[in-house]
């Protein structure tokens, strides 16, 4: 890959909790505008690794490059600085319960800009429309479904424009509809704000709807086993546990190239 | 750094023109939506162009401030002409249209005045009463199945309580005792010392803490110690759903969850209370020897103004006053809402509960002592 289109390397990492390691030996690299999936079965460390990539966790070992630039080596500044341009929804929305969706929305707007109150309303009323949510500005998420309080997290990630957008299982917990739903806006927000996205999910039906790249955590292992297209992988990967798991289990899938 | 955003709205005779110049970044700070829109609405022209010849970078700022006088168009029914601007940004607002607006449906909620002929606050206190009565009847109902054995409460779990209430308590509630015996030695010192009678200081001390001071500081120690404790879990089982989880294994949440907890403040409160009363009087006896009164003397007299009947008052005191702790605490935490803010609520309602019912317990046992002379 040449270096224009990079945008993300992770470079020989290592993750622990205290002495037990849950992966090591990670190295891949994310391009500019690409869907990237980390995958993998329950346990194999997908969520951890994705919390060392937005700097939650100090990694062992290694080290994660942003537009070239090693976030470990970083200082304080820089780290908050590149964190910035950077959007992140959690598992569970990761919303503050005593704040209404509009607060939420605007609270990076009035820390990082200092746009006026009229004009932060306005862009998160804009913000709200883009995630299917408009009208909602008043409602406390304890009033709005799981679905919504998902599409709501992206719409906080989503308020300062970031460059990356990260996703920690985004449809853990919906139905397929709301899922799908969620997948498309994915794509749109790739495709009109032109960011780089990576998702932890390990549901397959999303993982080929939308991944234009991934790798393959295994948990047995404690590495990565592959890396690229997971259509590619499913039909070439020279490991037969990556073949399955996007094969849904079934041992007859495609070998050998 | 970019140029500076601007605008200019000039209204010709082909209509109106909305200039957007500069960097339209929310870095930069462009002019606020309410400015562009309000200059919008002062033209006479009925037809609106945008025209981003000289517009540079742009990111959300522009989309939003673009979508405001889409908006502000439609308010002064004026025609709305994107014209030039960047394709992207035209995505963007076709895709945040791509959903209709909800709109909230409207609850009636009369004014404050019209709630309060129409007597709602008491009937919140009546239901509030009611439902009070309701656990306490839950409560009763359980003990009573509890007696006879039939009560589904785990023996580890009330142990547990009771460690956790009883020995793990001990540390805090030796340093207020102490300091409130020495507190009420003070007190009394001065005004024995004007009549030389410092002798009755044990007196003092020791029916001070014996009747009064220990029951009522071990219950607010308890109150704001496992109390809040007592809350803050239940109300986060409620939110984590594990109370749901209980009721439908079909277990009685008050008989697994609320009695142990009860139970084991019930036992542990009469306990720590007897501590107190004695590590008071201990409390009590360095202030009273400044006072030239000697160890013998203090032990003597406090041993001679101290009978069971005193101290079986305050235990009494104190097993009333687990009860209640325990009876509140479990309440705010089982009745919590579903949010992390909801917790602290629970917490707070505990405490605060808590500490008024004690004094006003406290009040009404010192009014039936005294009718009843003791």
């Amino acid at each position: 890959m040449d270096s224009a289109r990079e945008h993300i390397r992770v470079a020989g990492l290592e993750m622990r909790y205290g002495t037990r390691v849950i992966q090591s030996g990670l190295d891949f690299t994310v391009a500019r505008g690409d869907i990237f999936v980390i995958m993998g079965g329950s346990g194999c460390g997908k969520s951890t690794l994705l919390k060392h990539m937005i700097g939650l966790y100090e990694p062992v070992a290694g080290e994660v490059f942003y537009n070239g630039v090693s976030y470990q080596d970083s200082g304080v500044d820089a780290r908050a600085a590149m964190r910035r341009r950077w959007g992140i929804t959690y598992q569970a929305g990761g919303l503050f319960s005593a704040m209404t969706l509009a607060e939420n929305v605007a609270l990076p707007l009035t820390q990082y800009t200092s746009l006026d109150v009229a004009s932060v309303r306005e862009m998160v009323s804009y913000k709200l429309a883009l995630v299917g949510l408009a009208g909602f500005e008043e409602y406390y998420p304890s009033e709005i479904s799981g679905g919504m309080q998902k599409r709501a997290g992206l719409a906080r990630a989503i308020a300062l424009d970031p460059e990356i957008l990260f996703f920690d299982e985004p449809s853990a917990g919906l139905d397929p509809v709301s899922s799908r739903l969620l997948d498309e806006l994915i794509m749109q927000m790739r495709d009109v704000l032109g960011v780089t996205v990576v998702i932890v999910t390990h549901e397959l039906a999303s993982i080929f709807a939308i991944a234009s790249n991934s790798v393959y955590l295994d948990a047995e292992t404690r590495t990565m086993l592959d890396t690229g297209s997971p259509r590619e992988l499913l039909r070439s990967s020279p490991h037969a546990a990556v073949r399955r798991f996007l094969a849904r289990g079934d041992a007859t899938a495609p070998a050998g190239p | 750094m970019g140029t500076p955003p601007r605008f200019e709205v000039v209204d010709g005779d082909s209509g109106v023109v909305l200039r957007l110049m500069g960097d339209w970044l929310a870095r930069e700070t462009p002019p606020g939506v309410d400015d562009v829109t309000a200059s919008l609405r002062q033209c006479a022209g009925r037809r609106l162009r945008v025209d981003c010849a000289a517009l540079g970078q742009w990111d959300s700022v522009l989309v939003s401030t673009l979508r405001a006088c889409r908006a502000a168009c439609l308010d002064s029914a004026m025609d709305f002409d994107p014209g030039d601007a960047p394709d992207g940004a035209l995505r963007l607002l076709a895709l945040a249209d791509a959903v209709a607006p909800h709109r909230r449906p409207v609850s009636v909620r009369p004014g404050a005045i019209r709630r309060l002929l129409a007597g709602e606050p008491v009937i919140a206190f009546v239901d509030e009463l009611l439902l009070a009565c309701n656990f306490a009847g839950e409560v009763v109902l359980a003990c009573g199945r509890l007696v006879c054995g039939r009560a589904r409460m785990r023996m580890v779990d009330l142990l547990w309580f009771v460690q956790q209430a009883g020995p793990q308590a001990l540390g805090i509630v030796t340093l207020i005792s102490v300091l409130v015996g020495m507190i009420l030695a003070y007190l009394g010192s001065v005004q024995l010392q004007q009549l030389g009678a410092q002798i009755y200081v044990a007196d003092l001390v020791a029916l001070g803490m014996v009747r009064e001071m220990a029951p009522l500081m071990t219950g607010v120690i308890m109150a704001g110690r496992t109390g809040a404790a007592y809350a803050a879990q239940l109300g986060t089982m409620q939110t984590r759903e594990e109370i749901d989880a209980i009721e439908t294994l079909g277990i009685s949440p008050i008989e697994f969850l609320v009695l142990p907890r009860m139970l084991a403040l019930v036992l542990v409160m009469p306990m720590l209370c007897i501590y107190s009363d004695v590590l008071g009087i201990l409390g009590g006896a360095p202030v009273a020897m400044a006072m030239d009164v000697s160890w013998g003397q203090y032990l003597a007299g406090a041993q001679e103004a101290v009978t069971v009947t005193h101290i079986a008052t305050g235990v009494a005191k104190s097993l009333a006053f687990g009860l209640l702790i325990g009876a509140t605490g479990c309440r705010a935490g089982i009745r919590c809402g579903r949010s992390s803010e909801a917790v602290g609520q629970a917490t707070t309602v505990a405490v605060v509960r808590a500490i008024v019912w004690l004094v006003i317990a406290d009040a009404a046992f010192n009014i039936v002592y005294q009718r009843l002379g003791i």
